[in-house]
């Protein structure tokens, strides 16, 4: 006889929405399964966990998750978060967002969210195009990658999500990948507990549309491959030049400091008489 | 929610006041339990941001300049849901880009107040051009709810009734302001706290395995749930079942608008307030809604005197619009006049709705101010 196990997370997932909507070899589904076990390593009271998605592929891990959720506006992720986070500070507020949600369409919110250092967990997956639409060019798409928008090639210089983060004042940042998921729990373990605007940054593979078009392959395992291959860890980034850098993603903390958190444009001040 | 409440006492300014229509707005909201405001600087809303970030932190509230109109929106809008008294404030060219967040409040059934500033294209004078986008500038299908002051004393009472409406349909619900009114300082009476009839919002009784978030009577809204307590909703722009988990259901999905459409659309003797004027014995009446009912009603005046016999109704609520009370008017008089700066927008609703029983006019102007009431009268007259 077969026993029949069942995955201990899944008392997280809300299980009437089963099966889930990712392709075969997406990596929202890896990525689902380590913020979960962080939540679970923490033991974090998952009722006072909300969730919220934006559009796309990864804007729909939440509708999965047994949380109060926001899902369905295209980048305004950071705007909901503002609103519940200042009003219930004791709520944990994470945002899933793929990387057109949030550095496209998002990116004003983004950079002002990272700069009053607004109390809230980011985990930005960073599948290289806008996915659920087809396969089209996103900021941080590859240069003279093709897409369905680039049939000739990228001529637009791509974003670093995470330097933009840093030089726009998130206090915890980081960058890793599908590939290293030990690392990516620990990360978003840190993420969780840490006081101030934390993002997670996740390469993750897109084997249905960015690996068929600009990889010429919809094997997950290659496009994971491709990933590996241009990854390099920051202790060994530091050492090389700019020239042995290009195309390469950095991994690894870029920042993990203290400061005070956003609670409102203003506060209350006694008037001195 | 904020445990820093510092003096809560200063929240109802009770007594006579002289202030900016814009201020009676910031005082009204602050009356009705406004604890949470977001906007984005535009003129001629400003003073409403201004005079928020001063009173609502002395109160205990939050007050947040957004880095743009769709942060605003969005902002207020989540934080209702985790259960706050939101509100923003904006202008025509602001109120455009909050209309993305108008369509998702009404889609998911979130109270919040949005109060429009309506200024002309660019520049800072009179209009009432945007009494349409006010109904249906969002995508999707939803109904709006709209109020027109035509005074700083109506902005005061009309913020305090937007946000009860709000909150008794689960709907944002818009304050229909203009120049004219907002940067005018008038007399506003503000009562006791006893005497302001505030809505509360309703929590489910039932427990999280038996609550089902979009569940709700025909017409009716659904009972909200306290975030953060177990009950899990998701609140998704997409088609969603009862329980909240999104799917796709042809048939559900037109029982859920009908129900979000119907809660407005079939309630409107609840929601729809208008004024009457000399309605008894009138042979033409006047429909005029915001600032354009003051030489509106001076120009009845005129025409009485010179015995014409005009009457005149004030919408309170433009939308939705009470069409049987307007039917019934036009049944019975001779012409109706619909007075408004703008080129001719709702006097094509009420045309639509008054044709076949009587003729209908447009006084309109379009030029950045107000009528006078010897142009009311003039048209009048001309018509009669």
């Amino acid at each position: 006889m077969v026993q029949q196990r069942t995955n201990p997370l899944r008392k997280y997932i809300r299980n009437r929405k089963l099966p889930h909507f990712f392709c075969p070899g997406c990596g929202c589904g890896q990525i689902l399964n380590y913020f979960l076990k962080a939540v679970d390593d923490l033991q974090l009271d998952f009722k006072k966990i909300i969730t919220i998605g934006g559009v796309g592929c990864t804007a729909r891990i939440p509708i999965y998750l047994n949380t109060d959720s926001l899902h369905g506006v295209h980048g305004r992720t950071l705007a909901w978060a503002t609103g519940i986070k200042l009003y219930r500070p004791d709520l944990k507020v994470v945002i899933f967002a793929g990387d057109g949600d949030l550095v496209s369409i998002g990116g004003n919110h983004f950079l002002h969210a990272s700069r009053r250092n607004l109390d809230v967990t980011v985990i930005l997956v960073n599948n290289f195009n806008f996915a659920m639409t087809g396969g089209q060019v996103a900021p941080t798409t590859p240069f003279n990658s093709v897409t369905m928008t680039t049939p000739y090639g990228s001529k637009e210089n791509t974003i670093d999500v995470c330097k933009l983060a840093v030089s726009a004042g998130a206090t915890y940042v980081s960058r890793w990948s599908t590939a290293k998921p030990i690392q990516t729990v620990k990360s978003i373990k840190k993420a969780l507990q840490h006081k101030g605007f934390s993002l997670v940054e996740i390469l993750s593979q897109c084997p249905t549309n960015f690996g068929r078009y600009a990889l010429r392959t919809g094997d997950p395992e290659k496009v994971l491959e491709w990933i590996k291959n241009r990854s390099i860890s920051k202790t060994k980034a530091e050492k090389l030049n700019e020239h042995e850098l290009k195309d390469k993603f950095i991994l690894g903390e870029f920042i993990d400091k203290k400061r005070p958190v956003f609670q409102g444009t203003t506060l209350f001040k006694e008037e001195d008489n | 929610m904020n445990k820093n409440i510092k003096h809560e006492g200063r929240r109802i300014k009770s007594g006579i006041h002289f202030i900016l229509g814009n201020y009676a707005v910031v005082e009204g909201a602050l009356a009705a339990g406004c604890n949470y405001f977001a906007g984005y600087p535009i003129t001629p809303a400003n003073e409403i941001s201004e005079l928020m970030s001063k009173r609502l932190p002395e109160v205990g509230g939050i007050f947040v300049q957004g880095e743009d109109e769709l942060f605003s929106i969005y902002s207020v809008i989540s934080a209702s849901l985790a259960g706050a008294k939101s509100m923003t404030a904006t202008a025509s060219a602001g109120f455009n880009y909050m209309q993305e967040g108008i369509g998702y409040a009404s889609a998911v059934e979130v109270p919040c107040v949005i109060i429009d500033v309506q200024r002309c294209r660019g520049e800072n004078f009179a209009t009432q051009a945007d009494v349409m986008q006010m109904r249906w500038g969002a995508s999707g299908d939803y109904e709006s709810i709209v109020l027109a002051p035509s005074s700083a004393q109506e902005l005061f009472d009309f913020t305090i009734l937007a946000f009860n409406l709000a909150e008794e349909f689960r709907n944002p619900v818009i304050v229909m302001s203009e120049t004219t009114i907002a940067l005018m300082r008038e007399r506003v009476e503000i009562p006791e706290k006893e005497s302001i009839e505030i809505y509360k919002r309703m929590y489910t009784s039932l427990t999280p395995e038996e609550y089902l978030p979009f569940k709700a009577k025909n017409n009716s809204p659904p009972e909200f749930a306290p975030m953060g307590k177990g009950y899990h909703t998701l609140y998704t722009l997409n088609y969603r079942n009862e329980d909240g988990t999104m799917d796709w259901d042809a048939q559900g999905y037109k029982k859920l608008y009908q129900r979000i459409t119907g809660k407005i659309s079939e309630n409107k003797d609840k929601i729809c307030i208008t004024e009457s004027y000399f309605l008894n014995d009138a042979d033409a009446v006047i429909i005029a809604y915001g600032s354009e009912v003051r030489p509106a009603l001076d120009a009845i005046e005129m025409a009485r005197n010179d015995g014409l016999k005009i009457g005149m109704l004030k919408l309170i609520t433009v939308w939705p619009i009470h069409e049987n009370l307007i039917k019934e008017i036009a049944k019975n008089i001779r012409r109706i006049f619909v007075v408004e700066m703008n080129i001719g927008k709702y006097a094509k609703e009420i045309e639509r709705l008054c044709l076949p029983f009587c003729p209908v006019t447009n006084i309109t102007k379009n030029m950045g101010i107000i009528h006078t009431k010897e142009e009311i009268y003039a048209a009048i007259k001309e018509a009669w």
